[in-house]
């Protein structure tokens, strides 16, 4: 085992192992929090396709965390109030169903948005995301069937099989479960064909290109498969805190995410683990301290881009290997 | 007469007022190696960007194994089999030597589409790039990130993805560009090896290689080809000794 496994390893053992403590004496509260690290995770994993693995600095994902948030509360308000969405069909408060629309809506509107911000790089390519997700942000806003401004609430959290999903720990299990599935998906899709030109992509399009492989195909899957794993940790999301609102499609959250990938190590599996910890913890003790806890953040973060280009786990691994 | 692989007709690209390449015609025919020369500044690169599909030209034509391929991209003209190899090395610099040219391989192969089985332990790609690298001599650099390698591994890294793909044509940008005399004249019996696999489009300042290699050589100034003929006619002609030869010839 390298280094960089062992530090996985250990980070995937306190994500585990922190919570069943808590839940163990009695403190639910800190079992919230390490879903928060566990979703938040998720999310970034999904940027952290794109961003990490494919150079593609989107601006824009919190587009597909704020849609899978609003499948979730869509789904289960109609479910409440047992009315049909359209022609019919009714709502649902079963998670793997939730979880399978919020995938397909984020892929779907991710498609597009890629296909056309894909036709340009560097900061145009991070300005036309962003203005995608304002454009969805606004939209939300000023929808008021869906709460608007207000939001809408979940007013009891979604269900899934066999587990009673009120409870805060079984409730973190699922998560943490899905994290997991995820994590191995990336690994498995970075070792992968598709990885090994995506990996090329960012490195030299050029070249991708000179043997025959369009860069611009590749791009976009990534893109695509990026925001529907990233609209599955918007669903999560919505469910853990029993409301979603336009907050969930801010551009602060776009740069959250960014921020919680370059924390932990951009491109790397555990990358997004380590960035999320990090994040809430500092969210949680240094806010509970002062309200101005993000100039502290700030302050971590230019540490981090200046003099640890890897994030936490390039300072604890050391470089990144390659075949 | 057999048909010419590559066929270019009046191919013409301005960048503002000036003309790169004004009215090219050539014609690169089977089992030939096709030197293009001239004085810097005269186009040639421009010229290999526009056929490898880098540029688009203003007008004219590129047939390629009888097909018009000048609405095509990159990805697409090499997939049909034209492979190139870049004036400056352009690499993905962080992969090993080895899985750059199983990148080729993969593109080769067909989809790269595939999101599950490991490139890492995949023989179906692994040994014919090792066996690419084998053919430049590489081999024992195989591991070694192409950033880390020398600028001569880095020319022999080009070639060995450019046979990777199994072209039908190969454009060689100066490949010769930066080695050592020994290093071209290793490089030089290596590429005359090349030419029963697919024909060559060579563009390169070594002369020694051109005069040894070409089969046919044309003279490009000014983005006009001022002279095509065997390596003999092209040495003898006054028009190509005053305007690039010199009092080298």
């Amino acid at each position: 085992m390298n280094r960089e496994s062992a530090v996985n390893l250990l980070l995937a053992l306190l994500l585990i192992g922190v919570p069943l403590i808590a839940a163990g004496m009695g403190e639910p509260f800190y079992v919230t929090l390490a879903t928060r690290v566990v979703v938040l995770a998720l999310a970034a994993a999904g940027l952290n396709l794109a961003l990490g693995l494919g150079g593609l600095l989107s601006f824009g994902h919190v587009a597909f965390f704020g849609l899978g948030g609003y499948v979730a509360g869509i789904l289960a308000t109609h479910a409440f109030n047992a009315e049909p969405l359209f022609a019919g069909i009714p709502g649902t408060t079963f998670m793997p169903l939730i979880w399978l629309v919020a995938v397909a809506v984020a892929g779907l509107v991710a498609l597009p948005i890629g296909a056309i911000s894909l036709r340009t790089t560097g900061v145009y390519f991070i300005m036309i995301t962003l203005a995608f997700a304002q454009m969805i942000y606004y939209f939300a806003i000023s929808w008021p069937a869906y709460g608007g401004e207000d939001g809408l609430s979940i007013y009891v959290r979604n269900a899934f099989p066999g587990v009673n999903t009120a409870k805060p720990l079984p409730y973190f299990l699922v998560c943490l479960a899905v994290l997991m599935a995820t994590l191995l998906l990336f690994r498995l899709v970075e070792g992968s064909r598709f990885g090994s030109a995506l990996q090329a992509a960012r490195q030299n399009g050029t070249r991708l290109a000179a043997v025959g492989i369009p860069p611009f195909k590749i791009r976009l899957a990534a893109f695509t498969l990026s925001a529907m794993i990233t609209g599955l940790a918007g669903a999560l999301y919505a469910d853990l805190n029993r409301f979603v609102g336009p907050s969930m499609l801010s551009w602060q959250m776009s740069g959250e995410l960014i921020v919680l990938i370059i924390l932990g190590g951009k491109g790397r599996l555990f990358g997004p683990v380590a960035g999320a910890m990090i994040f809430v913890c500092l969210e949680y003790v240094l806010g509970g301290i002062t309200e101005r806890w993000q100039f502290f953040l700030g302050l971590i973060l230019l540490v981090i881009v200046l003099f640890a280009r890897g994030g936490l786990l390039g300072l604890l691994s050391g470089k990144a290997r390659h075949v | 007469m057999s048909e010419p692989v590559l066929e270019i007709r009046d191919l013409r690209k301005s960048f503002n007022a000036l003309k790169a390449t004004d009215g090219v015609s050539l014609d690169l025919k089977p089992g030939q190696i096709h030197a293009l020369i001239g004085p810097n500044g005269a186009g040639k690169s421009t010229l290999i960007h526009q056929i490898a599909g880098t540029l688009r030209a203003d007008s004219g034509t590129i047939r390629f194994l009888g097909r018009d391929i000048g609405g095509l991209d990159m990805a697409a003209r090499a997939q049909l089999g034209l492979a190139r190899s870049f004036q400056i090395s352009s690499l993905a610099q962080e992969f090993s030597a080895l899985r750059n040219v199983m990148l080729a391989v993969q593109a080769k192969k067909g989809s790269s589409f595939r999101f599950f089985r490991q490139v890492a332990g995949d023989k179906s790609l692994i040994e014919p790039a090792m066996a690419m690298l084998e053919r430049v001599g590489l081999a024992a650099r195989a591991h070694v990130p192409a950033a880390e390698l020398s600028h001569g591994e880095r020319r022999q890294l080009e070639i060995a993805i450019a046979l990777a793909l199994s072209p039908k044509a190969f454009l060689f940008d100066e490949p010769m560009a930066g080695m050592g005399p020994e290093g071209s004249k290793q490089l030089t019996r290596f590429l005359d090896g090349l030419r029963h696999e697919a024909p060559m489009l060579l563009v390169e300042h070594d002369m020694d290689a051109v005069f040894a290699l070409a089969d046919r050589v044309s003279v490009l100034v000014y983005g006009r080809i001022v002279a095509t003929g065997t390596v003999d006619e092209i040495r003898s002609d006054p028009e190509v000794r005053r305007a690039y030869l010199g009092e080298a010839a």
